[in-house]
């Protein structure tokens, strides 16, 4: 099992956060360009996820799965987006997902004046707690992959 | 013996792991005499730094505004709330979990218009003016501005854009601290420009 990468998205479809690990195959478009398409592709699933749903939701969009990985979504009630694409194997990461907001994104950006809310984040501290709690997670190791 | 070290190589490696109910959390439960008497010296500061009541109290409800902006973070990662489907769960969730949560009261929600789109947050006690009186000379100083400020921002940033004033206050002679929130609109999320 494995983590792929993680991108954090802001409510206005800024990228504040990306960064990988075991990413074999690289998207062959710039950076910025990638995170445009993954944010347009996000939004068009959530309407897509709200109009096609014969019941009401409560959390909508929660993940999908191709033949090799699965994308992981979590999004707050403020419009902040935590996605990772981690390898088939890794069941429901949304208390994960909610822990890297709560514990991670508020304690070190939020709860930090300095850090300008709607950028890219520039916090050492963040990129470095967040490296270290993805490398933790029970299913980071590639080996069982 | 061994089971000490084991003990101590267990809390090494979780020493990463941050405490689930955030630092601030903890932090104003501490002292709220310091929080309030912090106020108190903002409020001062402003009042010498600024001629008119009018100015202090724009100022006061923009510095609120922006922590309400990030308060609403720090509220949503530590209460398990989600979205809210209708005004009347926003206010149930602003008396009862929010004012508890920061200010350890909790006001009643009364006077709903009859759209349901406007209701008053009575306070029985106001914390932040625990050591206050209002000399004659500020008669039009809404010395908890800041309260509005936090809401109007923290709202906003979950697509709610809200008027908030005080239409009482027991530092003016009123009976009771009345919060009047009026919902304006639900801010639409965007797609951002310059996508296809």
């Amino acid at each position: 099992m494995t983590v792929h990468n993680l991108y954090i998205f802001d409510r206005n479809g800024t990228c504040l956060h990306y960064s990988e690990w075991n990413r074999k195959k690289q998207a062959g478009i710039s950076k910025e360009e990638e995170y445009k398409l993954m944010y347009g592709m996000l939004f068009s699933i959530r309407s897509f996820v709200s109009k096609m749903s014969p019941l009401d939701m409560k959390d909508g969009f929660l993940a999908f799965q191709t033949s090799r990985y699965k994308l992981h979504y979590y999004e707050t009630p403020t419009g902040v987006k935590i996605v990772m694409n981690t390898d088939l194997g890794v069941p429901n990461c949304r208390d994960v997902l909610h822990q890297i907001y709560s514990t991670l994104y508020v304690e070190y950006i939020v709860k930090n004046p300095l850090c300008p809310l709607g950028e890219t984040l520039q916090s050492e501290l963040f990129s470095s707690r967040l490296e270290s709690f993805i490398r933790a997670l029970p299913f980071f190791s590639a080996r069982a992959g | 013996m061994s089971r000490q070290s084991n003990r101590t190589t267990e809390s090494k490696k979780m020493l990463w792991y941050l405490p689930f109910i955030s630092a601030s959390a903890s932090m104003h439960r501490m002292n709220s005499e310091l929080f309030t008497l912090t106020y108190g010296a903002l409020v001062t500061q402003l009042c010498k730094d600024y001629e008119n009541d009018e100015e202090v109290n724009k100022q006061l409800d923009k510095m609120g505004y922006n922590i309400g902006v990030r308060l609403i973070e720090d509220f949503l990662a530590r209460s398990s709330v989600g979205r809210c489907h209708d005004f009347r769960e926003t206010a149930d969730v602003i008396a009862k979990v929010a004012f508890k949560m920061y200010l350890g009261i909790t006001p009643s929600v009364t006077n709903w218009s009859p759209a349901g789109d406007e209701f008053s947050l009575i306070l029985e006690s106001n914390p932040l003016v625990d050591f206050v009186e209002l000399p004659d000379n500020h008669s039009t100083l809404v010395y908890s501005n800041l309260l509005c400020g936090v809401l109007r921002g923290a709202l906003e940033m979950v697509q709610m854009a809200v008027d908030v004033r005080f239409a009482q206050d027991t530092l003016r002679g009123d009976n009771v601290t009345e919060i009047r929130m009026k919902f304006i609109k639900r801010i639409e999320e965007n797609l951002p420009a310059g996508d296809e």
